[in-house]
């Protein structure tokens, strides 16, 4: 389970609002204890790809975050991206790139803006089993 | 020499390199890592040439993309 604070969706809601047509990105920090994730911080990272249908982060902003969580004690947690015209469900790229097994990956889908989808996975190789989020 | 990892520090031989430093520290799919030494970012094919020294800050940051499609 993850717990997310809802100020956090809330900025995600509106960073990817903003950022349409094209998908925005970032990563989450925070803790772990006893198999639930706390989020504590968000990063809005910038999406060098520029588009409407992938992402990748600009690894200065992620070496920017990655040193921001040190120093607050928290630990990288997983990451978040929109779907700006699809589903909130990992896609087949997504899958590919998605290195670890433990982090959370949360997809919010923008395709009827008006209600927006946000929900968490883990995947592991070609499987992906949606994580529950508790809002606080 | 020590050098701090992923905000550990460390000790390792003089002379390392951060190729050396992803086999020692067995950083998992490096063709998808860039390495950090002190600020300045490295991409994996550059990780040969760079010897490390005494007090360096490595970090490695994974690869994170996809897409919707």
């Amino acid at each position: 389970m993850i717990r997310l604070p809802k100020r956090f969706y809330d900025e995600i809601v509106a960073v990817g609002r903003k950022g349409k047509p094209e998908e925005i990105c970032g990563l989450i920090g925070g803790t772990k204890t006893e198999g639930i994730k706390s989020v504590k911080e968000i990063y809005v990272l910038e999406n060098i790809d520029r588009s409407r249908e992938h992402f990748s982060m600009n690894p200065k902003d992620q070496l920017e975050a990655v040193k921001d969580m040190r120093k607050k004690g928290f630990v990288p947690l997983g990451n978040f991206h929109s779907h700006p015209e699809s589903p909130s469900r990992p896609s087949d790229e997504d899958k590919r790139l998605a290195y670890d097994k433990n982090a959370s990956y949360i997809i919010l889908s923008l395709q009827d803006e008006k209600n927006p989808v946000l929900k968490s996975f883990r995947i592991n190789g070609n499987i992906s089993e949606e994580e529950p989020i508790e809002y606080i | 020499m020590k050098i701090t990892v992923s905000g550990k520090i460390k000790e390792y031989k003089d002379g390392l390199t951060l190729k050396g430093l992803v086999e020692a520290e067995k950083v998992e799919t490096p063709e998808y890592v860039t390495g950090s030494a002190n600020d300045e970012l490295y991409s994996a094919k550059d990780f040969e040439g760079i010897v490390l020294k005494e007090e360096d800050v490595v970090e490695f940051l994974y690869f994170m993309g996809g897409g919707s499609l």
